[in-house]
């Protein structure tokens, strides 16, 4: 959820955000462009990041129910 | 009046109990757990009371149902929790109980007993019949005695002699078998060789199956042995040796034929006797499922009956042994509840005449006692952990509700960190009643959970300082937008290109036109998170925030001291205590709170450059001096200063010699006429010495005492100038310190605020780095770290010390204006819920 929220936050171009995005100096030649483009990339990065944790969750939880059965099917 | 905001009233009762019904009527009143008895009987010891045998006999039935429970233990059977609630049992009933479970112990023991006996003829039999066995695989092997002699390869594990040394000796060869423990093995077999010297042949071999060891309970693989030997005083050597290496020898016969018959022998009987333990095992179980079933509610019988005895025995009887009679304190507003259980009482045990009770007056100080739900009484035993109120004394904890969760939000606000915890503490509380929960045996997770109202209230506040601090997981939210405009200040002031490039760091001047668009509409403004002097403007808010609450939870602690004097008919401690106390307080910090809240309503951002300073300020009225760069606020700044801080000096004297003055002129005045109000007044030295200063823990002597020679009076008047002494110089010293002691609130806000700057830039920044689409993995870990550490560092960690600190400044600068806590609790006599093993 976290990070579903951060990414949405850097697609926005949040301004407080500023300093997390990785630049360098030449970034800031063509106009705002450039930054708003790395913006989105680390947006896409948490997005990313977001949808791991979901697929990781869901894999835990039918792990979780597996073995709960497994238990019942034991006895 | 509801009873959260005073302990409620106690009175002291005398209970006249019929000596046969007293028994059930003592059962009723603890059933509902209304009354705390007192002890009438403190000098006799435990052995001479009245009810010894009972009590005694009660102990015997707890012994036996503890060893039941070792049984069920030791069977691996598990004791349930009692059912219903049943009530304590009458005396016929009680006797059958102890009859039940006397016999139920007898059969176990005597079942177990059989069954361990069983098992070890089994073990045996068994181990014969290996000895048996393997002995025979060996004999079978050898040659026929007599047989010529044949050049055989020698081994091991030929057991028989060479036959040519067998011809040699013309001798017969016995048999040793047995089984031995196989880590003597290689002892034994090197003594034999020693001691028998060649003359016999053993060998060893492991049993196919592990057999239980009967000293020791585990199963071990032992090792049969077969030693064939000739000679008897061979053979006598070899049982001496084998019986001191603990060894189970058995006959091993010498045909093959006899050797056919006692296995089959033994075959039979092992069979047999493995039926007949099986059966055995049977009854054990059906006994274990008896008891089962009736041991836990013989336990909360044969408990409710030891304490109703205990209690008995705390009665006093009457001169005509036909009464018992019981003090007890009683809440005034149960007196009926308790009349209606003497009555029930004396009906279920069928006596006739009828129990009653009758209030008494007393000079002693009565138990407290406040009536909490299960939203209260997490801030009522914080309360309590500082002292329990004394009796009828205003109760902190219903203000402690708010101002408890707000003081500690203070010091921890950030929205994300109270998102969390206020989820966590309503997942306490919607699954509080689930059983997993209730029953936990971790004891701090069980503090945890008793406080979860609290810490559900703490967070909701959290969320609410976050918003006006406009952090959350320490980044700004821009809910409005910012005030603040950097544009306007690019365009409208001196910033040319030149400037921009050889300065690093810029001010936006808020003189500027279009700069500065007017104060945020809720909270602090987000651009301050990114300027760099974000803490010079955040610390003086804060301090001077800290400042102003904590004048004012200080002065609200000295206004509830109102009440009290009003309720305890010291009206005269208003004027002579509270008075001097507030002009203390108001004339010195008041005027600082004032000074703050002007110079922020007064000075802009226009005169900014001239704003005196407060500080300044304050250090020169006491000193009473003046700095000539310092401009004062308002016109008549210095001589309005000057008024209140000799208020505030005289106001000292005022505390200091109010009150022994008054109490001395009081008692002086009508002593040659009446000497009835001198009872009464001596009655008040007491309360006063308990109430002027005495801190925690009141001693006993304090609390109760009756009446007084007057030749004592004199030593009261210097106790008591003493005791205000003491107040006097402990509230105004501590009205300083304790002002100052409420900056810790912008010390730990400043901390946490840090923390979480720290723990964002360091670990979550990181993960934003690598800007290709493996930048997204990479984030996974890293958002574990952080998410890890923040719950360890920030939410734990400083929860607790935010906690703590909140707690402290509660009980120490807000409680020591006005609260004593010289009480002690009600412990009504009732049957709790007891917690097994």
């Amino acid at each position: 959820i976290f990070q579903v929220l951060l990414g949405i936050f850097f697609n926005v171009h949040s301004a407080v955000l500023i300093e997390d995005v990785p630049f360098t100096e030449e970034d800031f030649k063509d106009g705002p462009e450039r930054i708003y483009r790395l913006y989105e990339q680390v947006s896409y990065n948490c997005f990313i990041a977001a949808g791991l944790y979901a697929l990781l969750g869901g894999f835990s939880l039918c792990q979780g129910r597996l073995n709960k059965r497994k238990e019942y099917m034991v006895r | 009046m509801g009873s959260l905001f005073r302990s409620e009233e106690v009175c002291l009762a005398q209970l006249f109990l019929q000596s046969a019904s007293a028994y059930s009527c003592v059962s009723e009143l603890g059933e509902r757990g209304l009354l705390e008895f007192r002890d009438l009987n403190p000098k006799v010891s435990a052995f001479q009371r009245r009810f010894v045998g009972e009590v005694r006999r009660c102990e015997e039935m707890e012994k036996t149902f503890t060893f039941l429970q070792q049984e069920l233990r030791g069977a691996g059977r598990a004791l349930g929790p009692c059912p219903d609630n049943p009530r304590a049992p009458l005396a016929r009933e009680a006797l059958r109980v102890q009859e039940q479970s006397e016999q139920l112990a007898q059969e176990l023991r005597e079942v177990s007993r059989n069954r361990a006996s069983l098992r070890g003829r089994l073990r045996e039999l068994r181990q014969y019949l290996h000895v048996l066995r393997e002995g025979q695989r060996f004999t079978s092997l050898s040659a026929p005695l007599g047989s010529p002699v044949r050049p055989r390869a020698l081994s091991e594990r030929e057991p028989i002699l060479d036959p040519s040394l067998h011809q040699h000796l013309d001798r017969k060869i016995n048999f040793v078998a047995g089984v031995i423990h196989p880590w003597r093995v290689s002892a034994f077999e090197r003594l034999l060789w020693r001691a028998c010297r060649g003359y016999l042949v053993a060998s060893f071999v492991e049993m196919p199956e592990p057999m239980e060891d009967p000293a020791t309970g585990e199963s071990i693989t032992w090792v049969i042995f077969l030693i064939s030997y000739w000679g008897e005083q061979i053979g006598q050597k070899i049982r001496k040796i084998s019986d001191c290496f603990h060894c189970h020898v058995y006959p091993y016969p010498e045909s093959e034929a006899s050797r056919a018959d006692t296995m089959s022998g033994l075959h039979s009987q092992i069979q047999d006797l493995s039926v007949v333990l099986e059966e055995s095992e049977q009854y054990l179980a059906q006994v274990l499922d008896k008891v089962v079933l009736a041991l836990p509610t013989w336990r909360v019988q044969v408990q409710k009956m030891k304490a109703i005895y205990l209690v008995l025995n705390q009665c006093s009887f009457d001169v005509t042994e036909k009464c018992l009679i019981a003090e007890v304190w009683c809440p005034v507003r149960d007196l009926t509840q308790v009349q209606d259980a003497l009555r029930q009482g004396s009906y279920k045990s069928g006596s006739s005449v009828e129990c009653f009770v009758q209030r008494i007056p007393t000079s002693e100080s009565p138990p407290t006692l406040i009536r909490t739900n299960k939203f209260t009484a997490g801030f009522q035993s914080i309360v309590d952990a500082y002292g329990v109120a004394s009796y009828q004394e205003v109760n902190p904890a219903p203000y402690a509700i708010i101002t408890f969760p707000f003081i500690f939000a203070i010091m921890f606000g950030d929205v994300g960190h109270g998102l969390l915890m206020f989820l966590f503490a309503l997942w306490m509380v919607l699954y509080e009643n689930s059983p997993s929960l209730r029953q936990a045996s971790n004891e701090i997770w069980l503090t945890f959970f008793e406080g979860r109202y609290l810490i559900l209230l703490m967070g909701a506040f959290s969320i609410y300082t976050g918003f006006i601090y406009n952090e959350c997981f320490s980044k700004a939210t821009v809910i409005f937008p910012s005030a603040w405009s950097v544009a306007a200040m690019a365009n409208h002031s001196s910033w040319s290109s030149a400037y921009l490039a050889t300065h690093p760091s810029l001010t936006l001047d808020p003189n500027v036109t279009g700069v500065f668009q007017g104060p945020y509409p809720f909270g602090i403004d987000p651009i301050w998170s990114l300027a760099t002097n974000h803490l010079n403007f955040l610390n003086s808010f804060k301090m001077k925030m800290s400042v102003v609450l904590g004048i004012v939870h200080m002065g609200f602690g000295v206004l509830l001291g109102v009440f009290n004097h009003v309720h305890f008919q010291q009206r005269h401690r208003l004027v002579l205590e509270l008075l001097p106390e507030m002009v203390f307080l108001l004339a010195l910090f008041g005027y600082l709170v004032f000074l703050i809240f002007y110079k922020w309503v007064k000075f802009s951002a226009a005169n900014s450059l001239v704003a005196p300073s407060i500080l300044i300020h304050f250090i020169d009225m006491f000193l009473f001096t003046s700095n000539a760069d310092n401009l004062p606020l308002y016109r008549g700044q210095v001589p309005v200063q000057t008024v209140l801080v000799v208020l505030a000096l005289a106001s000292v004297p005022v505390l200091l010699l109010g009150t022994p003055l008054y109490l001395c002129c009081r008692r002086r005045a009508p002593r040659p006429g009446r000497p009835a109000p001198v009872a009464a007044g001596e009655q008040e030295p007491l309360l006063e010495g308990q109430e002027a200063g005495n801190s925690v823990n009141a001693t006993k002597e304090d609390v109760e005492s009756g009446g007084h020679s007057p030749d004592a009076e004199h030593l009261d008047f210097a106790e008591i100038f003493m005791h205000q002494a003491i107040h006097t110089i402990e509230y105004c010293l501590g009205c300083v310190s304790n002002t100052a002691s409420y900056l810790r609130l912008w010390a730990l806000s400043l901390a946490h605020a840090q923390l979480s700057e720290v723990l964002w830039t360091m670990v979550m920044r990181n993960g934003f780095v690598r800007l290709s689409y493996a930048g997204g993995v990479v984030l996974v870990p890293v958002f574990a770290a952080f998410a890890v550490l923040t719950v360890a560092i920030l939410l734990v960690m400083e929860g607790l010390s935010a906690f703590l600190h909140a707690l402290r400044l509660h009980w120490v600068e807000f409680q020591n204006k006005f609260y004593v806590g010289a009480g002690y609790k009600l412990c009504p006599f009732a049957f709790a819920p007891d917690a097994w093993e």
